[in-house]
């Protein structure tokens, strides 16, 4: 191959539909309280992690219902699980055993 | 004598003026420029948040209507004149009405959804509107996309026509987006398995128990929200419609194709060009009429004798129209009195 | 698609369109991109459909190319534009037609800003007679070359040699068409059919017996956009844009693109083979690229022109699938004679992308 000199820019476009969402399914039955997000950030605004680092549960659960698991992957092992963003919720999401659900569930489906 | 109160339009706030009015005593007239009374009320299935029938509500409207009230469908007012203490009316019937004051409640216009021309409403098999789903409902049709079948996901997108410089329209229109949750939950109901997305800008929940149907959406449902206005849509050549938004809460742009595309259409002002020319009433920059005083004359002009109930002064709900009505009677007896 | 939907928004779309004596502006680029394009503009006009066109030797850049590119002010390429004009005035001409869409979307947007601010008219009007003694009128009508061949696309259906019919089945050949953004994204009311549904090759196309196919990203950029492209290191989003609209029409298996557009084509057709390289992608049938065409190239197959003669040999993507399916006879033997009969020699045939 001649070199161009640079490369085909990958898309960042989320394609939904290519997207599998069995992680986002596996993760919303062990911990149904995901379902009453309301995307406020009130948990990352307190986390510990994301003072320093990129991570935000209000983005992950976004990324799972997205299907974008690839960055979830990445991104969960950041949680400390010092549980202060479930103190901080105000709809009640059981997030530390969201996020635990999530390392599990991952875990589960990557066996598969 | 009684004295004479003239309504224009006979919809939720003109009905519910005529019926307040006749228990005060006045001889009502109502112009309708449609064949029938009950405006856009006939047009919907269920009501948010409650989600009443839309004809139980016409039914409690119709029996507060006096018998003696005059009601005049198929009729367009073309001349209207303040003359001293009365107001001289003439209909494009050549029938002339004469009145001793006039209350105006001309209701909104929905928005034009082929404005918003790349959402491809009209052009587009599987586009439809929130009013064309709520008659789906109301005639208690199946939901299908054009080929007869049942769509297995379906998009909802707010602010069509509304919060949009573009189509001339920079105001909320206040009632779509507890619309547009009402109607995921909806289709829910009658298609469990069907996806439902609202795409949003902001959910503006404002309303008793407005913030309930959209937690029930989620929680229950499982109806996802997607923050992002929808940029464009496309047809796939098998109907379907692949639709371009940015998740904001991401910050990254999404596609996603959809069997069925709900347009939620805001409301746009009436044609207020005889009021404006021939009573010098004012209209804001939204086209609505403008009240005499936002807070204390909200239901009078600035012309004697001409008094205004519901979205004619701005998209409101059925509740706070049939408020303003009640207070608009209130206001007429207290100005025919003196 | 509701087609009565698309017609009754083509309505709203309409534009004045002169049917003579056009003064005919070049592009930059569009003579070493595809070469016989212009010139099959002219034979078409002059030749094929007796209408009067005029071109000024003195005629420069519109200096759009600068502009977009964010190193030539708006003051400076105003001026060029209206020097432009004053060519057209000294020439006794009325009808501007540019045939970049570039410099279309560019002498619109110097009209709508004069008519919006009448004094900015002014200043240029006396920088350009300070710089050259010229004076201007304005054109009496604007329209980009492509919208020429828009309102002449029925006469020339009728002097039509070929079709675009599959002559082996009958079945109407399916192109796709991309419309170059400064056209109608700009200013919607001045392309045919507005920005989001254009009508102005969709009318070419049905007129010579095809079939339009609309492919989701057809909105979507070539990926030319100057500032993609001319810097280097902005390459890789350039070729990405156009792999995206690749990989949309693909399934839908187009026989040919259309464009308006000195760059849209070439990048369509040259990142084909980029692409190929790359990633080992191709989208025509058998391992070729999907043909790109110019409206003039198109049109002057349709009028039974002779391939080589419109340019089509300079083309990364072979057209001869096309020509096949058209009916179109070519000798091969003369892909790559110049004018004058001289061997020219054979390009690199590539091994990523097959070509004839």
């Amino acid at each position: 191959m001649p070199d161009f000199g640079y490369k085909i820019s990958k898309d960042r476009q989320i394609n939904f539909d290519e997207n599998s969402k069995n992680l986002f399914a596996e993760v919303a039955m062990r911990e149904p309280s995901v379902y009453r997000c309301i995307s406020c950030g009130t948990c990352a605004a307190t986390c510990s992690a994301a003072q320093f680092t990129s991570y935000s549960l209000r983005k992950m659960i976004l990324l799972l219902k997205r299907g974008e698991d690839k960055e979830v992957i990445t991104s969960v092992s950041r949680c400390m699980l010092c549980g202060k963003c479930q103190l901080a919720c105000p709809m009640g999401v059981n997030t530390r055993n969201l996020i635990l659900s999530i390392q599990n569930a991952i875990k589960k489906l990557s066996h598969v | 004598m009684s004295k004479k109160v003239l309504i224009i339009g006979a919809g939720v706030a003109g009905l519910e003026a005529s019926g307040v009015l006749s228990k005060l005593g006045y001889n009502v007239t109502i112009v309708e420029e449609s064949d029938r009374i009950g405006g856009k009320l006939n047009r919907w299935s269920h009501l948010f948040p409650s989600r009443r029938p839309a004809s139980e509500v016409l039914e409690h409207l119709q029996l507060n209507l006096d018998p003696n009230t005059v009601i005049i469908t198929n009729s367009k007012i073309t001349d209207i004149a303040v003359k001293d203490t009365s107001i001289e009316a003439s209909l494009n019937t050549g029938k002339h009405i004469d009145a001793d004051a006039v209350l105006i409640s001309t209701g909104f216009e929905l928005f034009d959804a082929k404005k918003k021309e790349e959402y491809g409403y009209q052009i587009y098999e599987n586009v439809i509107t929130s009013a064309d789903l709520e008659k789906i409902f109301k005639e208690g049709k199946e939901l299908t996309t054009s080929k007869g079948k049942a769509p297995k996901r379906i998009g909802i997108i707010h602010c069509v026509g509304s919060r949009d410089e573009k189509v001339g329209n920079t105001y909320c229109s206040k009632v779509c987006c507890v619309t547009g949750v009402k109607q995921a939950i909806e289709i829910k109901e009658h298609l469990s398995s069907c996806e439902v997305f609202n795409f949003y800008m902001d959910l503006r929940m404002y309303d008793r128990h407005f913030e309930d149907l959209y937690q029930e959406a989620q929680v229950k449902h499982h109806v996802q929200f997607i923050r992002g206005r929808l940029s464009e849509a496309f047809e796939n050549p098998d109907g379907t419609v692949m639709v371009k938004v940015e998740d904001t809460l991401l910050g990254k742009p999404m596609k996603m194709n959809l069997d069925l595309v709900v347009l939620l259409v805001g409301m746009t002002a009436g044609n207020n060009s005889l009021f404006k020319k021939q009573l010098r009433l004012e209209t804001g920059t939204d086209k609505f009429l403008v009240p005499a005083d936002e807070h204390f004359k909200s239901v009078s002009s600035k012309q004697k004798g001409v008094f205004f109930a519901g979205a004619c002064t701005g998209p409101k709900t059925i509740e706070n129209t049939i408020t303003e009505a009640r207070a608009a009677a209130l206001e007429i007896a207290g100005y025919l009195k003196n | 698609m509701l087609q009565e939907g698309k017609k009754a928004l083509w309505k709203e779309y309409q534009k004045e369109i002169a049917d003579d004596r056009y003064f005919y502006v070049r592009s930059c680029v569009r003579q070493n991109f595809f070469p016989a394009s212009e010139t099959t503009f002219l034979r078409i006009l002059t030749e094929e459909l007796g209408k009067s066109v005029y071109e000024h030797p003195h005629h420069t850049s519109c200096s759009g190319v600068g502009y977009h590119s964010d190193v030539i002010p708006f003051e400076t390429t105003m001026t060029m534009v209206a020097r432009q004009f004053a060519l057209m005035t000294e020439s006794g001409f009325m009808n501007f037609v540019p045939s970049c869409i570039t410099s279309f979307g560019l002498y619109t947007e110097v009209l709508e800003t004069w008519h919006h601010f009448p004094e900015v008219e002014a200043r240029i009007r006396e920088t350009l007679r300070k710089a050259t003694g010229r004076e201007f009128e304005k054109p009496a009508n604007l329209a980009h070359a492509s919208d020429i061949i828009y309102k002449l696309r029925n006469e020339i259906a009728d002097r039509a040699k070929y079709k675009l019919v599959n002559h082996n089945t009958g079945q109407p050949l399916r192109g796709v068409e991309h419309i170059g953004c400064h056209y109608a994204k700009m200013f919607p009311h001045k392309g045919v059919g507005g920005a989001e549904y254009p009508y102005v090759l969709v009318g070419m196309i049905e007129s010579w017996g095809g079939e339009v196919v609309d492919y989701p990203e057809r909105r979507h950029c070539c990926g030319f956009g100057f500032r993609q492209y001319l810097v280097k290191a902005n390459r890789g989003y350039s070729v990405a844009s156009s792999k995206k609209k690749f990989e949309s029409m693909a399934p839908y298996k187009p026989d040919f693109i259309l464009t308006n557009c000195p760059g849209c084509p070439y990048f369509l057709d040259r990142w084909q083979y980029a692409i190929a390289e790359m990633e080992g992608t191709t989208y025509g049938e058998d391992g070729m690229g999907i043909p790109v065409l110019t409206y003039e190239e198109l049109a002057g197959l349709v009028l039974g022109y002779d391939p080589w003669d419109l340019g089509l040999q300079v083309h990364q993507v072979s057209v001869e699938p096309l020509l096949d399916k058209m009916g179109i006879p070519y000798n091969s033997s003369k892909k790559y004679l110049g004018k004058n009969g001289k061997f020219l020699g054979v390009p690199f045939k590539p091994a990523a992308i097959k070509v004839c």
